[in-house]
């Protein structure tokens, strides 16, 4: 039980202090490393490590998200700095026999991708070289069911700063000057948000960690919970003391087991530490938290449908004002921030407003968390500035586009946003500047897509999440939603017609303007995007019924009959040496010229 | 020194957080004051200007409140931030500025309508809210005349298992009004959305048959579903069948609150006494027999008041509560079976009349009781429900056969194409058409106590009553308290209508807290003049203030005030029944509860 913040510190040191292994080796455990059989992985060197008689020499650390999850999965040996990746269960006796006990390096199990130096640690992969870890800055680096190893990292040191040395609104100050802005999507300056809490009069308030993560594809807070939960705790804590609240809940959804079950575990051994629950390090400051799991739904993510889900009502939105800021939870004041946002602010208050200021742009500051995925080399979880480009996270970080494609665009922001091309790739990442681009920043999907991606088929693929997500009780998100997919639909199975075009974008619109939530209000952002962008697309399912075809680029034609000679339906002509034509009236977009093309003359308009 | 202009004090003063009782905003460029928390809807209405709307609701001297703002159909913009907003459900601030004819606005409203009417049936011409619908009359007012979005329509099964009220999810546009009145104004919440997106509906836990549910059929979310999601159980044809089978020997009775609200469908301002032309209308259609209800109404305050003061003068059980109304009844039966010998044991005045025109009826005119159908027009749906009861029977025989609404009769007479208007006055039928000043007001929240109470003044007291208007007992308020004195001792009287407030009391009774000797429960708002099978109000109060005022202007009119008076009831004892409450009247005219279960 730490009565002070004295012993706290002292704690830390404490384990500081502590005699270290030899060596170290820190496996990811989180969910994607878990399901290429990390697990087997960490059961495997226990028992060699035991069969070996390391176990006073090395100690086996499972901890959080590397974020290399394309290369998973993935571990790290310490203190040399050794990263291996894509290890299997064969590799482990390698490992321990070469590594641990030889100390030589297993060359094999490195990072060495082709045409590339291969690196010894994340520091010789450009997958990291750009990257910022604040957020993340646990994950890779702690066992996350060990608070011990949290502390070490100076776990809860920004919770005793804040409630032996500041008022509460000292904290929100801070928390205002240092620009931090949601990072679940909706990107409002937290601070503010945090003081509308702080100043509605009420008996009793609330702070509430919307856990529900539901775009498709986003496991950024998925990794934060599973690799760091303590932070989470600290930051709700810190969040409590500044507006007045004693009572904190997670909501969290119910398909995140690993996580919710390390949260479960951190808030034990919190309470076991005098961490959380009465008098908390000696302050007087009451504030414990509850797990509530959510059921299964999308729309329980925005914040109001969210409250009434833990209520015990249907997880439906209701209209905003009144903000949960005045009534909330209960109907008492409530303050609901994202695990993202949540994660920032210990470091804010360690390293200091400033210090968060001097990262990112003008009006975004500090850095975001994105689930880097689809036709790009690299895939995994990154942490990059604000006002990187998009371009730097696609090539630099992501390796470029897989395989021989080109890019045709970069979709941001889940089922809630939009498309920018290659034309935009040098926007920076920052709210505002993806908001004139007709994008947005949403919670961190970001996802390359290649020229054969058909942005229809994109736009249709978002529209059937979205439509079987909406909670079906406003007029436009219920039956708009659906008339939205249905035109799509009739669209690529070759039944539209143009009058579709004008129907579409105008329900789009209405839709876009009229709905009760942020769900509905958004749902339309793929097609409109997709549409502005891609009008061709579209023009051809509507006025041609067909897909948009590939053409031959004449001044870089060969002749050499590879594309005819694969061509699915005959459509290519001309003979060799001569420059081919491809019919477009009768091409079905399906690549297979341009997989085939050696010379790259295959284009999509 | 700078010295702060009044104006900048002014500011420091606002800045603290005072708060004012106006407040101010521009719609349309009309700039107005409107009090603090009013919605921008109430500041529309002030300005005179229009905005649709469909799920809003606003009964509040009713407590029924809808406002979910769900539809999406009374969008306007907001100038300053450039989004539209549910005039509905915004709270006017300060310096708001509204526009609520912008393209954006108008496009969004009729957007929303587009879609509802692409997944709603194109079956109006047949539907039996065709011309009273308010779906319809926005669609005909905004001048929808195409709906550009076609595809996937809704398909749910139709739930007519009451033989009160049927549910048809198809016809459903979510505005939520039924909930708001099942949950929050009856406390007793049957109905809730299903599932989520476009596969919702508005149906019961486990989707169970309205029957098996703890729904009273109180009919309140027929009265106010703005289309026919939410209906009555028809039975006008089985009535026709009758009427036109000469075997059949057709009856029919008629409740206080038919006569003051049929007029409506014909033109009339709400509160119209239409007895006389009712009654020409019943006998062109072909009834054979035209009765009261009312006649019904003082039998059962005679049988009641004799019930009360037996209660009152052997130990209890107190307190008596009235029983006419089959959706408290309901209630009851299912929430709080423990209390069940606290209801009067008197049937209602419709099973009353129904018991009485198959036997006393039958016998003083000499036709076969077998050959006797008793219709009943009632202002209610639950009362279908009530007629079907297997307690209201004698024998193969039923008290009442067939119930329809002031609706469903209005819709006969305009099928029959009768000229109600131009109707010369008619009277009742000698046998079981008499009716007192007291038995007028059993319509409405009060009256049927307050008709008890006249009689058992005099019984009691031996005295006449002078003034029989008990002002104490009357009101609109969901809960009241009054006492009166017989003889000395204070007699406690309890009213409630709603029934969230009929919970209240019987808590208070459950929990032994409870003083009062003489209870009056009716479920609908205002009473029976409320009630789902009555002429649509349509959301305005004033409708129901003014058949309320109708009934107690009948009431004044009639010579006879107390229910003792009735010359019609005294020859039926002495002929037929023999002593009040004696045997006979027991065996005709009483019944029994059972505990019910449901969900």
């Amino acid at each position: 039980m730490l009565e002070s913040f004295e012993a706290l510190k002292n704690w830390k040191s404490a384990i500081r202090e502590q005699a270290t292994y030899r060596l170290e080796i820190l496996v990811c455990a989180g969910t994607s490393c878990l399901s290429s059989q990390a697990d087997t992985l960490l059961e495997m060197f226990t028992h060699e490590i035991h069969e070996y008689s390391l176990d006073a020499e090395v100690v086996l650390t499972p901890t959080g998200c590397f974020g290399f999850c394309g290369q998973g999965p993935i571990l790290k040996i310490e203190p040399d700095n050794v990263t291996y990746v894509q290890v299997g269960a064969d590799d482990v006796k390698t490992i321990v026999d070469e590594h641990l006990n030889a100390g030589r390096i297993v060359e094999h199990l490195l990072y060495d991708p082709p045409g590339q130096k291969r690196s010894t640690s994340e520091a010789g992969m450009p997958f990291y070289q750009k990257q910022h870890r604040v957020a993340l800055k646990k994950c890779g680096v702690i066992d996350p069911e060990n608070i011990e190893h949290a502390i070490k990292h100076s776990a809860y040191e920004a919770l005793g700063t804040v409630l032996h040395t500041m008022d509460s609104d000292d904290v929100i100050d801070i928390i205002k000057q240092s620009g931090l802005r949601g990072r679940g999507g909706g990107g409002f300056p937290t601070g503010l948000k945090w003081q509308f809490t702080s100043t509605t009069q009420a008996d009793e308030k609330y702070v509430v960690c919307n856990a529900d993560e539901g775009d498709p594809g986003a496991f950024m807070d998925r990794s934060i919970m599973e690799g760091d939960p303590h932070t989470i705790l600290e930051a709700m804590t810190i969040n409590g003391y500044a507006v007045g609240a004693n009572q904190g809940f997670i909501y969290i959804r119910a398909e995140y087991e690993l996580a919710t079950q390390r949260l479960f575990k951190a808030l034990s051994d919190a309470r076991k530490h005098g961490l959380l629950g009465q008098n908390i390090l000696g302050s007087g400051f009451d504030f414990d938290i509850e797990i509530k799991l959510g059921a299964g739904a999308f729309v329980c993510g925005e914040e109001t449908a969210l409250i009434h889900s833990m209520e015990g009502y249907r997880g439906e939105p209701t209209t905003k004002p009144p903000f949960p800021s005045d009534v909330g939870f209960r109907t008492l004041p409530t303050n609901v921030n994202n695990v993202e946002t949540y994660a920032n602010i210990p470091s804010i208050i360690l390293e200091g407003q400033r210090w968060f200021q001097s990262i990112g742009t003008k009006n975004s500051k500090g850095t975001k968390v994105f689930a880097l995925a689809g036709d790009v080399v690299n895939i995994g979880l990154v942490e990059v500035p604000m006002g990187i480009t998009v371009r730097e996270i696609v090539e630099d970080i992501g390796g470029g586009v897989d395989g021989d494609k080109k890019l045709k665009a970069v979709q941001i922001g889940g089922p809630s946003g939009g498309v920018i091309t290659g034309d935009d790739l040098d926007l920076p990442i920052d709210y505002d500047s993806l908001q004139s681009a007709g994008a947005m920043m949403g919670s961190g999907g970001l996802i390359v897509m290649d020229d054969d991606t058909d942005m229809v088929e994109i736009a249709k693929f978002y529209l059937e999440f979205t439509e079987d997500e909406s909670c079906g009780k406003c007029t436009p998100c219920r039956i708009g939603t659906k008339r939205i997919h249905e035109i799509l639909h009739r669209l690529t199975d070759m039944e539209g017609t143009p009058e579709d075009l004008e129907l579409l974008e105008a329900l789009c619109n209405n839709v876009k303007n009229t709905s009760l939530c942020g769900l509905g209000q958004s749902a339309p952002n793929p097609v409109l995007s997709t549409m502005h962008h891609f009008k061709n697309e579209y023009e051809d399912y509507a006025y041609r019924r067909k897909k948009t075809s590939y053409s031959i680029d004449a001044d870089k034609c060969i002749g050499c009959t590879r594309c005819k000679k694969v061509c699915p339906v005959d459509c290519i002509s001309g003979s060799v040496k001569t420059v081919h034509v491809i019919d477009e009236s009768a091409c079905i977009a399906c690549g297979a010229c341009d997989d085939a093309c050696p010379v790259d003359a295959i284009i999509r308009p | 020194m700078h010295v702060p202009s009044m104006q900048s004090l002014d500011l420091e003063e606002a800045t603290m957080g005072k708060e004012y009782s106006s407040v101010r905003i521009t719609i349309n460029n009309i700039t107005l004051e409107v009090d603090h928390g009013s919605t921008v809807l109430d500041a529309a209405k002030q300005a005179g200007i229009n905005i649709p709307t469909l799920c809003h609701l606003d009964l509040h001297d009713l407590d029924a409140i809808n406002q979910s703002a769900n539809c999406r159909v009374c969008l306007v913009e907001n100038e300053t931030r450039g989004n539209l907003v549910p005039s509905c459900a915004e709270i006017v601030q300060d310096g708001m500025r509204i526009q609520t004819d912008t393209k954006k606005a108008v496009q969004g409203r009729r957007t929303s309508m587009e879609l509802l009417l692409s997944n709603h049936p194109k079956e109006c011409l047949t539907c039996v809210k065709n011309l009273d619908c308010d779906l319809q009359e926005l669609s005909n007012s905004m001048n929808i005349k195409d709906i550009p979005y076609q595809g996937e329509m809704m398909n749910h099964p139709v739930d007519d298992s009451s033989g009160a009220i049927i549910k048809d999810p198809n016809k459903c546009v979510m505005c939520r009004r039924c909930m708001t009145m099942c949950d929050e104004v009856q406390t007793v919440g049957v109905l809730s959305p299903l599932k989520r997106g476009f596969d919702v509906s508005v149906g019961t836990a486990f989707h169970l048959d309205l029957s098996e549910t703890s729904c009273t059929y109180c009919g309140q979310c027929v009265s106010v579903c703005p289309t026919a999601a939410l209906a009555e159980h028809p039975h006008v044809p089985n009535v026709w069948r009758r009427l036109n089978n000469p075997n059949r020997h057709t009856v029919v009775q008629i409740a206080p609150a038919v006569r003051v609200a049929i007029g409506e469908m014909f033109g009339y301002e709400a509160g119209e006494i239409s007895t006389g032309k009712l009654i020409a209308a019943l006998r062109r259609l072909g009834f054979d027999g035209v009765f009261d209800t009312k006649f019904g109404a003082d039998l059962t305050i005679v049988e009641e008041a004799n019930e009360f003061l037996e209660r009152l003068n052997n130990d209890g059980p107190l307190p008596l509560l009235t029983s006419c109304c089959p959706a408290w009844v309901n209630f009851i039966e299912q929430k709080y079976p423990d209390l069940l010998d606290i209801p009067s044991s008197c049937k209602s005045p419709q099973s009353m009349v129904g018991s009485l025109s198959k036997t006393y009826y039958a016998n003083t005119m000499g036709i076969d009781p077998q050959n006797i159908r008793m219709v009943a027009v009632m202002p209610c749906v639950a009362k279908k429900a009530e007629a079907a009861r297997d307690e209201l029977a004698y024998g193969e025989q039923r008290d009442v056969d067939y119930v329809i609404t002031t609706r469903e009769l209005g819709a006969m007479i305009k099928e029959a194409a009768i000229d109600f208007n131009n109707l010369p006055d008619d009277s009742f039928d000698d046998i079981l058409g008499e009716s007192t000043g007291a038995s007028s007001i059993f319509g409405t929240t009060g009256g049927v106590v307050e008709a008890t109470a006249r009689t058992a003044y005099e019984r009691v007291t031996g005295k006449t009553l002078e003034n029989v208007e008990f002002e104490t007992i009357r009101g609109m308020e969901g809960l009241r308290k009054a006492s009166v004195t017989l003889n000395g001792r204070t007699i406690n009287i309890g009213i409630a209508h709603e029934l969230k407030n009929a919970r209240k009391l019987l808590d208070s009774i459950r929990s032994g807290e409870s003083d009062l000797d003489l209870i009056e429960i009716m479920a609908c708002p205002g009473g029976c003049i409320g009630g789902g099978g009555q002429p649509f109000h349509h959301g305005d109060i004033n409708v129901l203030n003014k058949r309320r005022e109708a009934l107690y202007t009948l009431d004044k009119n009639n010579v006879r005030r107390k229910s003792h008076e009735n010359e019609q009831v005294k020859t039926l004892y002495q002929k037929f029944l023999g002593d009040i409450g004696g045997q006979k009247a027991h065996k005709l005219l009483h019944t029994s509860y059972s505990k019910k279960l449901r969900i």
